[in-house]
């Protein structure tokens, strides 16, 4: 349970950072909080030869108001989401996410960016990029570009980066006024892997539903959105609509697996009772 | 491959070291430092039986490298009590509470509760309940450590 041997840079600003990255020509590896990245070096499931610690650049860290959302930095600190007056006034599902995520030890290392840009598939900040149509900002030596949470993820642990980009923040864009969101799965143990689970976004006028995001996790290869559910509430009226018909409607557009934790009908299922249940929990609260 | 000099301090005193760049911190605290008292359990971030305090958070030893604490200030078990041997007030209601059977996992869980009561901080039963979920007890002791933890909250029993 060593790591095999690698070089170590810990560069000072995201130029340098790229410059290892291009450098290394996909051999080079980003260390962020190194939550996940850590256990694969030790399993050695990761040889790189090069670790480009990215956690000494200011710049990446920190929150802040930003065209109409909330601009967390890619290093900043899970722990830093469940204390921060930015997050809570204008992004408290990414709070309600990260209290899912691993275990206070964790979170205090692992970043917001290392979660959302590895692309675990039972992972809460992948779907929740997804629910909440984030906007993922990525460099390298060949410019910045922004892709859209829903084009990010290709499969398990796979992305649209390129081996030399470098996921520098992630943009929250607010949510319309009267819209509840919630995170909610099932899992066997807190911290554990979820089963089953979803980040729901509701908007209601005057109890009518106008705009509705549901993405699922540990659900598929990726986070996936149920468009057809979406589609489905969106005009219907809050205490008429039947959320268990609609909550299986929208696990019938996943695709889980069969793994040792759980069957893709365990997981269906669950899912669609957990959503019934959360959802209407959450609307009656509000 | 690459080697690097660091300098921290670990409980209070400084140190300055080469360490591989592989090397976690958890390895160097025990290899380099003499801080056995640091136990590696899983090694790959599950058990918790490693954690560390690193500048005021509580962390795993074993996913973070040695060198990515250069310049850090990391406490471990060994760093708690006074000088004069007067236990740290987690150790002394670990003790009262009869909260450790083997052990093994008693370090790391020791320094998350010492994190979250440190200056005076006064955690609610159910943050420190929660923040025990990320340390496994195979003796399945956590009876004791939640009594240890509920004291540490100033909750009745």
């Amino acid at each position: 349970m060593k790591a095999a041997p690698f070089d170590y840079v810990v560069p000072d600003s995201v130029e340098a950072a790229l410059d290892h990255l291009a450098r290394g020509a996909g051999d080079a590896i980003v260390l962020a909080g190194g939550q996940t990245l850590m256990p694969l070096l030790a399993l050695r499931m990761a040889t790189p030869s090069v670790v480009v610690d990215i956690n000494r650049i200011p710049a990446l860290s920190g929150i802040s108001r930003a065209d109409g959302g909330v601009r967390v930095g890619a290093v900043t600190r899970q722990a830093t989401i469940l204390t921060d007056p930015t997050v809570a006034a204008h992004a408290p599902t990414l709070a309600q996410a990260v209290r899912n995520v691993g275990h206070h030890q964790t979170r205090n290392r692992g970043t917001v960016g290392g979660s959302t840009s590895l692309g675990e598939p039972a992972a809460e900040l992948p779907a929740t990029a997804l629910a909440l149509e984030a906007m993922i900002e990525a460099r390298s030596v060949r410019g910045v570009r922004q892709i859209a949470a829903g084009d990010f993820y290709t499969g398990p642990y796979s992305t649209v980066l390129e081996p030399d980009e470098l996921v520098t923040a992630i943009h929250y864009p607010d949510l319309p006024p009267g819209t509840v969101t919630l995170v909610h799965e099932v899992a066997r143990r807190p911290g554990d892997f979820a089963l089953t689970g979803f980040v729901g976004a509701f908007t209601l006028d005057a109890g009518v539903f106008t705009r509705v995001r549901i993405a699922w996790l540990a659900m598929g290869p990726t986070p996936l959105r149920s468009p057809k559910a979406e589609a489905a509430l969106v005009g219907q009226t809050l205490g008429q609509v039947d959320l268990a018909e609609i909550g299986r409607l929208a696990a019938s557009e996943t695709d889980p697996m069969d793994d040792g934790h759980a069957s893709a009908d365990y997981r269906r299922t669950a899912g669609a009772r957990v959503f019934r249940r959360a959802v209407s929990q959450a609307l009656e609260a509000r | 491959m690459s080697d690097h000099k660091i300098r921290l301090t670990v409980d209070g005193g400084p140190v300055s070291k080469t360490v591989e760049a592989r090397k976690t911190l958890g390895d160097f605290l025990r290899e380099d430092c003499g801080r056995t008292g640091v136990h590696l359990g899983c090694e790959h971030g599950v058990c918790g039986a490693c954690t560390v305090i690193v500048d005021g958070k509580a962390v795993r030893s074993c996913l973070m490298l040695a060198v990515q604490a250069d310049g850090t200030e990391v406490t471990t078990a060994q760093g708690l009590a006074a000088k004069d041997g007067t236990l740290h007030p987690v150790q002394q209601a670990m003790a009262d509470e009869h909260a450790l059977q083997c052990g093994f996992c008693t370090p790391g869980v020791v320094m998350t509760m010492a994190a979250l009561t440190a200056d005076g901080a006064r955690p609610t039963e159910a943050d420190l309940k929660a923040a025990m979920s990320g340390h496994l007890c195979r003796c399945t002791g956590y009876q004791g450590i939640m009594r240890a933890a509920r004291k540490l909250a100033g909750v009745n029993q």
